[in-house]
């Protein structure tokens, strides 16, 4: 009885710390399709991406996981403006009826990143070792592993700034403009391709980062990115479209689900548990928790 | 109807000289080879009937051909013969179609597309700890070494079926698209609302397109036990067959029955060829380009190359 009621605590925290971070997975996707409407399939594969170089940059250069993704969030930036430029000249501009070459187009990325990770770094599994890698924080009876606590916390951060960002500033409110009427905005005087551009290299940077969160948690493979995919169009889903507040608590959601999950039935049917969510909600409530 | 005419024709041509190759031909893995080129040829004109004409983007084949696959094993353990594995395997994966359909297909085309990539992963799981079938150790077919109608090998009947099965699914994609049921889904991917509104029944029409698409990614899938005899789930529910049977008609050229076909022949046949020469990253790496490439710079596929004017 004892054991069980601490395997539950248990299983909650590392839950909550986990959704913490698949909050950080699905911010780029709230941002994408949640408020820009553009179905990034490849996002996750982009994560991956980011958790590769962050490795890189970590073996080559000693850099931090941390720094590393700080650094290349801004590439990443640029990137996405690059890919928002292409998509929008081919797929966008006839009117917007193209979604289904604008997905394949991202399911024909997702492959490419994958592909390319794979030949160049093979399929082993690959890690990267910090200083507080195995190091723990106790706290009453339970004991908090920092691989868990401060992937939670930065991504936490990061998904309040970028909400505080979005309702603030001008740019934030642009981008929220753009998602309701982008001819409106453009009668303001603002170019709304320039403004989803930059909103889509947003989300962008917050893959870099969601990468280097990734490889402080666990060992990354190129093709683990796959799995993902279903997990952040759920707590995108989930959360209720483009509503930041809703993605974290989607992501909590799904966290603890997916943990007492893998706690009380085997860890082989975790995977199911994001994506047989994501079907109820569209079966029972397509418009999400917090959604209108 | 000179165009029916033409078409049974060249089926009639190309069919006799496929029929013959095993009487000539004495290579075995060329059979291997044609078997995976025609089961794209399935797949790529099913995902067609939903993707091509109707704009409905199917993330999900590797999952219906896993159902088809699967289907055969539980039909293989309770000792049934193949011929009703086939059939069982492909009405499966006709319901599973229909009832995907029926739960996502109201939402928005892109919700559909993330449920079927969902609906991937939920049966993988569920096959993996399913140890009936195998689970994730995989399970193995043991079959016969003569093929069972004395013309062969087992590899040659393997393709005489696989055979019939892709003139099915191109007779049948080609019937969709001159009846009532493509012209309806042409209207669905050019307005849905609008032909919902000029009374187009939007929502039956996709339950048909989405059920026969899944029946016949399915009954692509019922042989593949037979033919490699050791079926685990990684490899049936490979995302190749997702990413290949996307690529393939958009190659060809999207909402034609002639798209996916050509598609197939030649992406499928590239991709023997690299396999053997390449690994099978470089195969997919390739797949990838090539899609990013005709999505972005050649919209209308090799069709809408060679023909400036698409065929009516």
């Amino acid at each position: 009885m004892n054991i069980s009621f601490d395997l539950l605590i248990n299983a909650i925290i590392s839950g909550l710390l986990l959704g913490g971070f698949y909050a950080a997975l699905s911010l780029g996707i709230s941002i994408s399709f949640g408020m820009l409407d553009i179905v990034n399939i490849a996002h996750p594969a982009l994560v991956i991406l980011g958790a590769y170089l962050t490795w890189w940059l970590n073996l080559t250069f000693g850099f931090d996981p941390i720094l590393g993704g700080f650094l290349l969030a801004p590439f990443f930036f640029l990137l996405g403006i690059a890919i928002y430029r292409i998509y929008h000249d081919r797929f966008e501009k006839g009117g917007g009826g193209d979604s289904l070459r604008g997905l394949a187009f991202f399911f024909g990325i997702l492959f490419i990143i994958e592909m390319i990770l794979i030949l160049l770094f093979g399929v082993d599994y690959r890690n990267v070792n910090t200083p507080y890698t195995d190091q723990s924080m106790p706290l009453g009876f339970l004991s908090i592993p920092y691989r868990l606590l401060i992937p939670f916390v930065i991504s936490v951060t990061l998904l309040l700034v970028i909400r505080w960002a979005l309702k603030k500033t001008y740019f934030g409110r642009a981008v929220s403009a753009v998602a309701q009427d982008p001819l409106a905005l453009q009668l303001m005087g603002v170019n709304p391709i320039k403004i989803k551009g930059y909103a889509f290299g947003l989300s962008l940077f917050t893959a870099a980062i969601g990468g280097a969160m990734l490889i402080i948690i666990q060992s990354v493979q190129p093709s683990i990115g796959r799995e993902y995919i279903g997990l952040v169009f759920a707590i995108c889903v989930l959360g209720g479209m483009g509503n930041l507040t809703g993605t974290l608590l989607g992501a909590m959601i799904l966290g603890i689900a997916e943990s007492m999950t893998a706690t009380f039935a085997g860890p082989s049917w975790a995977p199911a548990v994001s994506f047989g969510l994501l079907l109820l909600t569209l079966i029972f409530r397509p418009q999400g928790i917090l959604g209108k | 109807m000179r165009n029916d005419r033409n078409f049974f024709l060249g089926l009639i041509i190309s069919l006799s000289f496929m029929i013959s190759l095993p009487f000539w031909v004495k290579s075995e893995f060329f059979f291997f080879a044609a078997y995976s080129v025609l089961q794209f040829v399935i797949l790529a004109s099913a995902w067609n009937i939903l993707g091509g004409y109707a704009g409905y983007v199917n993330f999900g084949s590797a999952a219906f051909f896993a159902i088809g696959a699967y289907s055969t094993i539980v039909g293989y353990k309770l000792q049934f013969p193949q011929g009703f594995n086939i059939v069982f395997g492909t009405f499966v994966a006709a319901v599973v179609g229909l009832g995907m359909g029926y739960v996502t297909l109201r939402l928005r085309g892109v919700y559909f597309s993330i449920a079927t990539l969902a609906m991937s992963v939920v049966l993988f799981t569920i096959v993996t700890n399913w140890p009936f079938v195998g689970g994730a150790r995989g399970v193995y077919v043991i079959v016969p070494r003569e093929s069972p109608i004395g013309i062969g090998q087992y590899i040659h009947w393997l393709y005489f079926l696989i055979l019939g099965m892709a003139t099915i699914s191109v007779v049948i994609s080609r019937f969709i698209e001159n009846s009532s049921l493509g012209q309806g889904l042409m209207a669905i991917r050019d307005d849905e609302s609008a032909a919902e509104g000029l009374g187009v029944p939007t929502l039956k029409l996709k339950l048909i397109a989405t059920t026969i698409s899944g029946a016949l990614m399915g009954l692509a899938g019922t042989t593949f036990p037979y033919l490699i005899t050791y079926v685990e789930p990684t490899a049936t529910f490979n995302l190749s067959y997702a990413v290949n049977s996307i690529a393939m008609p958009i190659v060809g050229g999207l909402g034609s029955w002639l798209g996916p076909l050509v598609g197939a022949l030649l992406l499928g046949s590239i991709q023997q060829a690299a396999s053997v020469t390449l690994s099978s990253s470089w195969n997919l790496l390739i797949v990838g380009g090539v899609l990013v490439f005709f999505v972005t710079l050649a919209p209308n596929g090799l069709i809408g190359i060679f023909k400036k004017r698409p065929s009516k």
